[in-house]
């Protein structure tokens, strides 16, 4: 298109919006079964003696919806977003963009009909079985085509950092995805790994780490680089640190997987590599941390009144929490002590309730008035409401967790010094842990009933608002001019 | 690994560092051309960027990790088949049985390689295992009558056996009760070791080709019959006919045969279950039971202490 013409263009905000209340609604479901399930360490009954509803189908089912519904939904909206503001276009193809909309919709339905059926691969956060994984990679090649095609007809000299984390995220998580779940199909629901043994269990912890590492930490930085300077409406603090940081990050990420599998059967060479690269991860994951604080520079007032500023800013102090703790636990002799026990599900939980959770959740709070021609939300006071509920439900977790991991590791290597016994057996350690399981389970209480309140205020937003249409003038380089 | 793997590896990771390395002393110096503490000349959606350097405390940071990595890296196994040069293994790497795991402690030895899990288990046998050999010296019957013998070889059970026998080991659907007298292969101080330490595979095979459902109802309505049980007397009758085919294992008088580990079936004690159907369930599908042997996990006297705990359950 020429750049003398003025020329309007419209924004696809409907596929934003889709997105943005899906992102609600998974996440209600998604820490709602969390919740369930906590209850289920507690009080066994609450499967129903069912088969569909035991522990062992229910958890997979909370982590993909938490994971792949509530935070990729997030994830998808806001890149849509992001990239047509920050590249002053359109998206690329509106079809293809509602193809991912809809196909990602019907995965996760179909993820919630079969893992409580039992159909599962067994791979860690890539349960689902083939004829799934090949829709998510079709859906995923079409988020490919929407994003990058957006990139390229952009309107700006500059790709904003926003979108090289979105960009990184994205395709790492389609190789990732392909690569983990290559099968052999026995039947139409039923297929088994081509990998096997030591391979298999790398391969799944290549893909398992990087899901952390690219959908839940680079995914999630796209995300702080566009709302947290928006909502502080502030500067960006160092571009500099931006470049390092994303580049040694990505780059960093990606060999560390074998941290999951240190005192297996995995060679030394692979843990102490993964270890080393952990290690060293920590300091340019720290950066975005740095990068999205540091822009709150003079603008610190704003926290006193603004509960969105709140969530993203405590989300960045929980992401700089996780991501010291990470690369302390992939210690090897740290993680003598911390592997197996409550404390990497702690460790987990603080990244996804404090880090993933809360910066979505602030997020969505900037989002929802602006997509449906509103100035704010509903209520702000239910935000500020929200906030602590958030936060207080993830402290207790967490909290409990790191109580309960660290005892029950004390626990587990306790010798007798007279006989060279172990001191307590397992199911010791089991009963030791009950009070913090009670703790998490009233932490996941308080989380919920936030999301709960979440879903009201965006309700009521909503319906006093109708969807906003945005257009832009891409010649004279001028701001978005919204119209109702 | 192959000699061209380990090289891949070890260029792969050293060319990374290096790479990490060239990027933060790039991002170092200001190749912006925007004077440092100035806006960036791109602007997105209203958001703009500040040339910041690089805080200080971070960047050495981040220098300090690299060393440290290169360092480690140099110490331990990582860069392929370079092994470090502390010489330390985490377990002996490679290997396939443990035939081949012994040869290779031994080799590990005489070659003065420090392998962890070796040298810990070696540490650990030298400081206890007198402690089980003084106790492996006393008979099974007089050391279950050792306070201290038995609160031990409670602790080894709890850890090693209760997963199947339960922790009061009074087992479970298909897993012995240890604590009724009542033994499958035999319940003297030597039956319970050997049970230990070679472990046991009981079989009922099945009847399903053989028998037709009336006659497994009418068997099963018998075998209830042995222990007392108050059942049809024709259906029973009936049953006894077929009995012959089972005495083989079980005995003329169904008192079972603890050379095979086939269960007394007069005691009422039922290790798949006593009711009728649970019954015709194991005559229709047979039963296997695995046992597995702990000779090579615990090692000989540790299995006296829990057979000396195993035997006092039931021998006060």
């Amino acid at each position: 298109m020429s750049q003398t013409n003025p020329q309007q263009i419209e924004y696809n905000l409907k596929v934003v919006r889709q997105f943005t209340v899906m992102t609600v609604v998974w996440g209600i479901i998604g820490m709602a079964l969390g919740v369930w399930i906590a209850a289920q360490l507690i009080w066994p009954e609450l499967n129903f003696d069912t088969p569909w509803l035991t522990y062992s189908r229910l958890r997979p089912l909370h982590t993909n919806a938490v994971i792949f519904a509530f935070g990729t939904s997030a994830l998808m909206g806001t890149s849509f977003y992001i990239v047509q503001k920050t590249c002053r276009t359109a998206l690329f193809s509106d079809k293809l963009a509602a193809f991912v909309f809809w196909s990602w919709q019907t995965v996760i339905v179909l993820a919630v009909i079969t893992l409580p059926l039992g159909l599962t691969s067994s791979k860690e956060y890539g349960e689902l079985e083939w004829p799934i994984d090949i829709l998510i990679a079709l859906s995923w090649i079409a988020y490919i085509i929407v994003f990058f095609g957006t990139l390229v007809k952009r309107n700006t000299s500059h790709i904003y950092v926003a979108n090289w984390f979105y960009g990184g995220f994205i395709i790492t998580v389609a190789v990732l995805h392909i690569v983990n779940s290559m099968a052999m199909p026995v039947s139409f629901t039923k297929s088994y790994s081509i990998y096997a043994g030591a391979v298999d269990a790398m391969i799944q912890w290549w893909y398992g780490h990087n899901a952390v590492g690219f959908l839940l930490t680079a995914g999630f930085l796209g995300m702080m680089y566009y709302f947290v300077p928006k909502q502080a409406e502030r500067p960006v603090y160092s571009y500099r640190l931006s470049v390092v940081h994303f580049w040694a990050l990505i780059s960093l990420y990606i060999w560390a997987g074998p941290h999951h599998l240190h005192y297996t059967a995995l060679p030394d060479w692979t843990q102490s590599l993964g270890m080393v690269m952990s290690v060293i991860l920590f300091v340019p994951s720290w950066g975005g941390m740095i990068n999205g604080i540091m822009t709150l520079s003079g603008a610190w007032h704003k926290l006193k009144t603004d509960p969105i500023l709140r969530f993203l800013i405590v989300s960045l102090s929980f992401y700089g929490m996780s991501t010291f703790e990470g690369p302390m636990m992939s210690i090897k002799s740290v993680n003598a002590l911390s592997h197996y026990t409550d404390w990497t599900i702690g460790h987990v939980h603080s990244g996804a309730l404090g880090w993933v959770a809360m910066i979505t959740i602030g997020s969505m709070y900037y989002l929802i008035p602006r997509l449906w021609g509103q100035t704010q939300m509903h209520s702000v006071r239910w935000i500020n409401v929200h906030f602590w509920l958030h936060t207080i439900g993830t402290v207790l977790y967490i909290v409990a967790l790191w109580i309960s991991g660290v005892m029950q590791g004390l626990m587990w290597r306790a010798v007798n010094a007279e006989d060279g016994t172990l001191t307590y057996s397992f199911v010791e350690s089991v009963e030791a842990s009950y009070p913090f399981w009670f703790i998490r389970f009233v932490g996941g209480l308080f989380i919920v009933a936030g999301m709960l309140l979440m879903a009201w205020n965006m309700y009521r937003t909503i319906k006093a608002g109708k969807p906003t249409t945005e257009t832009i003038d891409v010649a004279p380089r001028e701001a978005a001019t919204p119209s109702a | 690994m192959s000699s061209f793997w380990s090289a891949w590896i070890i260029v792969l990771t050293l060319g990374f560092l290096v790479g990490i390395i060239w990027l933060l002393r790039w991002t170092m110096t200001n190749f912006t051309g925007i004077k440092e503490g100035e806006l960036m000349d791109h602007e997105f959606d209203g958001i703009v960027e500040i040339n910041n350097p690089l805080p200080r405390w971070w960047m050495i940071l981040f220098w300090v990790t690299i060393v440290w990595g290169l360092i480690y890296l140099a110490l331990y196994p990582g860069l392929g088949n370079f092994q470090g040069l502390l010489g330390w293994k985490s377990s002996n790497q490679n290997v396939q049985s443990l035939e081949e795991s012994r040869e290779a402690t031994e080799a590990h030895r005489e070659a003065g390689l420090i392998v962890q899990y070796d040298r810990e288990m070696q540490a650990a046998e030298e400081r206890f295992g007198p402690i089980f050999e003084a106790y492996a010296q006393q008979p099974i019957k007089e050391l279950a009558k050792d306070p201290e013998a038995t609160e031990i070889g409670q602790r080894l059970f709890l850890q090693n056996c209760a997963q199947c026998h339960g922790s009061n080991a009074m087992g479970g659907k298909g897993f012995p009760n240890l604590t009724d007298d009542a033994w499958l292969y035999g319940g003297s101080p030597e039956d319970i070791k050997t049970s230990l330490l070679q472990g046991r595979v009981g079989q009922m095979p099945a009847f399903s080709s053989q028998f037709n459902e009336q006659q497994i109802t009418e068997l099963a309505t018998y075998v209830l019959s042995l222990s007392g049980r108050k059942v049809d007397p024709e259906l029973a009758a009936a049953g006894k006919q077929n009995f012959a085919v089972c005495s083989a294992c079980h005995g003329q008088d169904g008192k079972g045969n603890q050379q095979l580990g086939a269960p007394n079936l007069t005691d009422n004690i039922w290790l798949y279950g006593g009711s009728q159907q649970a019954i015709e369930e194991t005559l229709m599908n047979g039963r296997n039971g695995v046992m597995p042997a702990w000779k090579d996990i615990l090692g000989e006297d540790k299995i006296h202490v829990i057979s000396a705990y195993v035997y006092g359950l039931s021998n006060d």
